[in-house]
């Protein structure tokens, strides 16, 4: 992996602070998720064909990507404005709501998706302003993406926070003096430059989408076809002592999030370089 | 400035690590003297499924004592609790439990296929190592607003069901299976129509939740549905717990005979030297003391002289084994819950 | 006044109008996604009274999870920093090939569904894994104990600082490092005066996530736990039990208590940064 260093580097501890990276990377991710593989592995190459295509598998698979996907945009979209305003602006009450983004971290996923469907549920304190108007939000796709948005919040906010604390007001101010609108500075000048942390948030909020599980069966209704996640499915086969199957569905995910979550990182990197050399 | 400020995080961090240190080296002491003090003293852990909490709790408490009393030796029962296959796969997967008191044989039977448990397990103990049964019955909103009385009245158009979903929990095995068996009775043993049952009856379930307990908070809490299909002593406890004056239990006219097996963990207590105790703490189940407090906790008791006793709150049902109407546990299995069965097909676009 | 001050006090209140919508915005969507349902949990738990709130906190088993989140909280946080530090450094601040695979294999914990970051601590130390009959033989103990617990929550934080680290590092480059060399700055000093204090913010920030789902994980933690009551179950496990006894005011009790650590280490948080700006 790490096959040639350029020679341009200046900064000591390359060699140290790269080997300790691997080994503990190993110890603690590589050697585990070698193993996952190994236990698909157990099965042919057609049996693992054939759990992965599955109708219900392939229904879970779009409902997943899909909804993670919702809530990762709204999340980057609101959770950039949110860190705009918690870094930018002097609010009443803005120290409490600094720390309540951090909630969702912290609630156990369990908990959040049982006090998310006390309160999206058709008689729950938001739920029954929707059921009127025959829209349900509980045991639907759109429960899932509500629990998805709350556990993926604070990635964004989070990620993008630091960068704009260390930003160079005086850019924005020299901006200004030249005499480009705020639209225009933002666009122009703080967008690109918040753009890499937005992307790494999204990036992040996406994947830890995809393999939510506890927040979302309580929300979703698990309803074959329709509201099943992939995570449940994995369990399903696991409680039919199937660990191979559940091995090869999870693989199957992994290879998906890590090829995506690759793509992501590449771009981020790309628009990071540019932005440095410029 | 920025000197002090990583003196202040890493002082920070510090604590943090000596915390951890502190309270290891703690815990380890306290160990250490415990077993100074008392080294007679043994521990038990039982690894059973969600609704036995209540009835373990108070058993652990009547053997303790009664162990104390005849052994003079203290007992620490540990519980766990879990959906039954999730229980069952961490034994497997070597939790290491002393004695296993699942919901279904099925995943007892996974177990022993280990090695763990000897083979001829369910023949250890009376009535197929079922100490207690349970059955199926129907907890609806009170006054039965769609008069449910059977059955059939869960397949009627605009008739909600809430079950949980048979492919992650046990209970919900129960469910489908005493719905088929019904069927079954209904059209002359008819596979084709027990089918269509049982898929005119999952049209109706607007939600299928993970669990049990999940099921029962679902319409006990989120008020969805008309009826909840539940064990019998679940839908007592939902009753006593969550508001008897909201809900009554229906008891249909056939249902399935649930028998929850228990038994020890053979390389288990061999390795922990539990093999006395932990026989003791399954025998104990099949006495009047054991049986009572299995039939307080609305199990329906083996014993005759306690059911007579209790006869009010089983009212008869005609019941049937799974052994009888699907050929055990294994069969059952594969032939409605495993990929591709029967329980997959009714949700096949 | 002229036409320039008045143009400047229109884009003030402009400015001010602007400020005060997207506040709004912020706050809106923060209530309905976040106070809501922490409102929620608090009025479950509130519901019978204070007294069974601090009761349900109190009762032996409830102490004995505290205790175990806070030890494995207490093991993976700073394990999982000093990894976070070092291999942010290690990114951001030198070019290789293979980078980008690296930084994904750091993010694969995030991508992994909690229960197969359990199953696979499971597939090895298990009595059926591949190291299962050795543990087994030497009577060492991992999955369904303490260890096994550690071990899930560190897969599961394991990016959270690293991550929260490398885009800053990178936005800052390495300018002031090697102005810093130059000035005669050996390694270790470099390391500890230039590059540690310029992350400190995206450091903090970082432990404190990384603390919050130490401590929040359930998923991955209910599958190597093994659930024993007082022993193995952390405050999240113990929530469920609760709930699943309906327990409601109890499982709320205990869940408001994640949440008012989180504040709590977001306090610690304020008070380092305000100490910071009075130097």
């Amino acid at each position: 992996m790490v096959k040639k260093i350029k020679p341009q580097r200046v900064l000591p501890g390359f060699g140290l602070s790269m080997g300790y990276t691997i080994i503990y990377l190993s110890l603690i991710i590589l050697i585990p998720i070698t193993v996952l593989f190994l236990k698909a592995s157990t099965l042919s190459l057609s049996d693992i064909w054939q759990t992965v295509t599955d109708d219900r598998v392939v229904a879970s698979y779009k409902l997943t990507f899909y909804s993670s996907f919702v809530a990762a945009v709204v999340n980057a979209v609101f959770g950039t404005l949110i860190a705009w305003v918690l870094v930018k602006y002097q609010f009443p009450g803005k120290k409490i709501i600094d720390a309540l983004v951090d909630l969702p971290f912290a609630l156990p996923t369990a908990v959040a998706g049982i006090a998310l469907t006390t309160i999206y549920a058709p008689n729950g304190w938001i739920g029954q302003l929707f059921e009127p108007m025959g829209v349900r939000i509980a045991f639907t796709p759109i429960g899932i993406m509500i629990a998805l948005t709350f556990i993926g919040l604070p990635f964004v906010v989070r990620t993008v926070q630091p960068v704009l604390q260390d930003f160079d007001r005086q850019y924005e101010e020299a901006a200004s003096t030249l005499g480009a609108n705020s639209i225009q500075i933002f666009f122009k000048i703080i967008l690109p430059t918040l753009f890499p942390a937005i992307l790494t948030g999204f990036a992040l909020a996406f994947a830890r989408a995809l393999g939510e599980y506890g927040s979302v069966v309580f929300i979703s209704g698990n309803m074959p076809m329709k509201t099943e996640i992939v995570p449940l499915l994995i369990v399903t086969k696991l409680e039919q002592f199937d660990y191979a199957g559940a091995a090869a569905i999870a693989s199957v995910m992994l290879i998906f999030s890590f090829i995506l979550l690759f793509a992501i990182n590449f771009w981020q990197w790309r628009i990071s370089k540019k932005h440095q050399v410029a | 400035m920025k000197k002090k400020f990583f003196a202040l995080f890493s002082a920070l961090l510090l604590v943090w690590v000596a915390g951890c240190s502190d309270q290891e080296a703690s815990t380890e002491g306290s160990s250490d003297n415990e077993s100074e003090k008392a080294p007679k003293e043994i521990e038990l852990l039982n690894v059973s499924y969600d609704p036995t909490r209540e009835l373990y709790e108070e058993y652990n408490k009547s053997f303790a004592e009664y162990w104390e009393k005849e052994k003079g030796q203290k007992v620490t029962i540990n519980q766990s609790h879990g959906g039954s296959g999730t229980q069952s796969r961490s034994v497997i997967d070597g939790l290491d439990a002393d004695v296993v008191t699942l919901a279904l044989a099925y995943d007892i039977v996974a177990i022993a296929e280990t090695g763990k448990i000897a083979k001829d397990w369910q023949t250890r103990l009376e009535y197929n190592s079922s100490p207690y049964t349970s059955t199926i019955v129907f907890l609806v909103r009170k006054g039965n607003p769609k008069g449910i009385k059977d059955w059939d009245g869960l397949v009627k158009k605009g008739v909600s069901v809430i079950t949980p979903n048979p492919k992650t929990s046990g209970g919900a095995r129960w469910n489908y299976l005493a719905a088929w068996g019904y069927a079954l009775q209904q059209n002359n043993n008819e596979e084709g129509k027990a089918k269509e049952f049982v898929t005119s009856l999952f049209k109706n379930v607007p939600v299928l939740d993970s669990g049990a307990r999940g099921a029962t908070t679902t319409f006990v809490e989120r008020e969805i549905g008309d009826v909840l299909l539940a064990w019998e002593n679940e839908a007592f406890l939902a009753l006593n717990e969550l508001g008897e004056d909201e809900f009554e239990i229906v008891i249909p006219s056939v249902s399935i005979l649930a028998e929850p097996p228990v038994t020890i963990v053979d390389s288990a207590v061999e390795k922990n030297g539990t093999e006395e105790v932990a026989k003791a703490y399954l025998d104990y189940l099949y006495t009047d003391v054991g049986q009572e407090i299995a039939a307080k906790n609305y199990y329906r008791p083996r014993s005759e002289e306690i059911a007579k006793k209790y006869a009010d709150q089983f009212p008869e049902i005609n019941l049937f084994t799974i052994d009888e109407v699907f050929g055990g546990w294994t069969e059952a299995q594969k032939t409605h819950f495993a990929d591709g069965g029967v329980f997959d097909q009714i949700y096949q676009p | 006044m002229n036409t320039k001050t008045i143009a400047q006090a229109n884009t003030v209140s402009l400015q001010g109008l602007k400020k005060w919508v997207l506040i709004g915005i912020a706050l809106a969507f923060l209530g309905l996604f976040i106070v809501i349902p922490l409102i929620a949990v608090f009025s479950e738990a509130l519901k019978k009274g204070i007294e069974l709130y601090f009761a349900s906190l109190t009762e032996p088993d409830a102490l004995s999870a505290i205790k175990l989140t806070l030890i494995t909280a207490a093991i993976a946080v700073p394990v999982n920093t000093i990894f976070g530090v070092i291999a942010a450094y290690a990114i951001a601040k030198f070019s290789f090939k293979g980078k980008n695979i690296l930084v994904t294999l750091i993010d694969i914990p995030f991508a992994v569904s909690p229960v197969i970051a359990g199953l696979v601590f499971v597939l090895l130390f298990g009595s059926q894994g591949l190291l299962g009959p050795f543990l087994e033989a030497h009577d060492i103990k991992i999955v369904f104990a303490v260890p096994g617990i550690i071990l899930a929550t560190l897969f599961v934080t394991f990016p959270f600082v690293a991550r929260e680290l490398i885009p800053i590092m990178q936005e800052q480059g390495t300018d002031e490092e090697q102005a810093g060399r130059m000035l005669g700055a050996n390694g270790w000093q470099m390391f500890f005066r230039i590059t540690l204090p310029n992350i400190k913010w995206g450091l903090l920030y970082g432990v404190i996530l990384c603390n919050a789902r130490a401590m929040g994980e359930f998923g991955a933690v209910s599958v190597v736990s093994g659930h024993i009551r007082g022993m193995t179950n952390t405050i999240p496990l113990h929530v469920e039990i609760l709930y699943n006894e309906y327990n409601f005011t109890a499982a709320f009790a205990v869940a408001s208590l994640l949440a008012i650590l989180a504040l709590f280490t977001l306090v610690l948080k304020s008070v380092v940064e305000w100490k910071s700006r009075k130097e």
